[in-house]
């Protein structure tokens, strides 16, 4: 069941056609890995899906429901949360505050946000910190903090921007398998990704960006071998 | 192009750790640049390339291993210091001044010791291989395009009469027509000046058909280096940059 469509989406800024014309629906439960070389355009999509771009044409269903014109704290009530590349916790609160933002958009109750913060902040592997002040934290704690308070608003969908981006290497199998777990959960993700060690084990299909445009879209190993990628990445020189 | 491998390396780099806090970005990672050759220096998003060059420009110091420049250990030295060695570093997004002109801002690279006394002749010589200094000498840098602006930022570098000019992405942003011009200028500093030049770009086949060897970095470790020739076809490469099912 397709739970996520993305309609030919095209954003332009000035000159520049960061988006053009992308499409493609993402079944309930998926994993899909979306890469691209540097200004493919892969954060500019998310902006556009997540609300804080309006793309020029196009637009994004969620269950068949277009999301056209919908600001961004509607769209994550309607299902889709995101993590942010450059990482933006709420510097002056404590990290299990920060999660109890997201806990709050789905209920009132502040006790009640304040314990599914507290699981969430377990679940991410996060919770000695809950009463640390968020601007303390390492890079890859705040990346565990961002990927907690998305998961505090209940989404259907997930978005994750560079979740392994300037991360530790001894941390990065950690946030992995911590993906995988969410997947296994029945989570629906878009992952960007630069890594691609980390895209090709995490996701089994995956849809590539170049210059604005879907490359490529298909399961993640034919993706991977694609001429059309090997190019994008690497140049003609490499196409086998 | 390049000199036999048995003479001195000119850079060498052996065993870098650099971290930031608790981060550790660069693990052993290790490089060599003969005089007058042109190295790229590749690998994917975070792999440490500008971690590695900053470190060797003395941007950042190391935490462990070794820089040693024509004989002299420098991982120590203060960057100004590196620089009137004879390590010139262009930084990414070239970070010219931008309120000043063209001229001055070209003349602030001849601030060290040794390019200072010189400076008007370096700066002649610079005008015929960059016309551009002379024709948009009174021109605030910010008012040039990112082509003009990475040729004055790559002259600023080239008045500390450096033996060896580090650019960090000469390319970054710039449309095809002047990704050839600059890849030209690569090209001439070395041919006529005998410069060497170690870059960094994303490009890998753009990098590989102008430098002569390449070096390639993943997740902070230099895993492969060799003849541009080699890397271009090498099936490595293609793993490291789009992982093991390519």
């Amino acid at each position: 069941m397709t739970l996520l469509r993305v309609n030919a989406i095209t954003k332009r800024f000035g000159g520049i056609t960061a988006n053009r014309g992308i499409t493609f629906d993402v079944a309930s439960g998926e994993l899909v890995g979306i890469i691209g070389p540097n200004g493919a355009g892969k954060s500019t999509l998310f902006e556009c899906i997540s609300g804080f771009y309006a793309p020029d044409e196009g637009w994004v269903e969620l269950e068949g429901t277009r999301l056209a014109g919908l600001s961004p704290d509607l769209v994550c009530r309607r299902g889709i949360a995101r993590t942010f590349q450059k990482l933006r916790p709420f510097q002056g609160m404590t990290v299990a505050e920060n999660v109890m933002v997201g806990a709050l958009t789905r209920t009132k109750d502040v006790k009640h946000a304040r314990e599914q913060a507290h699981e969430w902040l377990r679940r991410v592997g996060l919770i000695e910190k809950a009463n640390a002040h968020a601007r303390t934290l390492s890079t890859g704690q705040r990346k565990r903090l961002e990927l907690a308070r998305a998961l505090a608003t209940g989404p259907r969908v997930l978005l994750l921007d560079e979740v392994t981006g300037g991360v530790d290497q001894r941390s990065i199998p950690a946030l992995v398998d911590l993906v995988r777990e969410l997947h296994a959960g029945g989570l629906t993700l878009l992952v960007i990704e630069h890594n691609m060690r980390v895209v090709t084990a995490v996701a089994q299909r995956i849809v590539a960006l170049h210059m604005g445009e879907v490359i490529a879209d298909g399961e993640t190993a034919a993706v991977a071998r694609s001429p059309k990628v090997v190019e994008a990445y690497l140049g003609q020189a490499y196409v086998a | 192009m390049s000199p036999a491998p048995q003479r001195a390396a000119q850079l060498s780099v052996d065993a870098l750790d650099v971290a930031y806090g608790d981060f550790q970005v660069l693990w052993e990672a290790s490089l060599r640049v003969e005089a007058g050759e042109i190295v790229a220096v590749l690998g994917p998003n975070g792999a440490g390339k500008s971690t590695l060059v900053n470190a060797i420009s003395g941007l950042l110091r190391p935490r462990a291993g070794s820089v040693v420049f024509e004989g002299h250990r420098i991982d120590a030295m203060p960057a100004h210091r590196r620089a009137g060695l004879g390590i010139a570093h262009v930084l990414e997004r070239r970070r010219l001044f931008p309120f000043l002109t063209v001229h001055d801002n070209v003349l602030l690279g001849a601030h060290n010791a040794r390019a200072r006394p010189q400076r008007e002749e370096t700066l002649a010589r610079l005008e015929t291989l960059l016309p551009l200094l002379k024709t948009r000498r009174a021109q605030l840098a910010h008012t040039l395009s990112g082509g003009e602006q990475q040729m004055v930022a790559i002259a600023r570098g080239l008045m500390a009469r450096p033996k060896l000019l580090m650019i960090d992405e000469p390319f970054l942003g710039l449309a095809p027509m002047m990704v050839a011009e600059i890849g030209e200028l690569v090209r001439r500093i070395r041919d006529e000046q005998g410069i060497g030049v170690l870059f960094i770009e994303q490009n890998v086949e753009l990098s590989l058909r102008l430098a002569d060897r390449g070096v390639v970095l993943e997740s902070g470790r230099t895993v492969l280096s060799g003849p541009s020739a080699e890397l271009l076809r090498s099936a490595e490469v293609k793993r490291i940059f789009l992982g093991e099912f390519a």
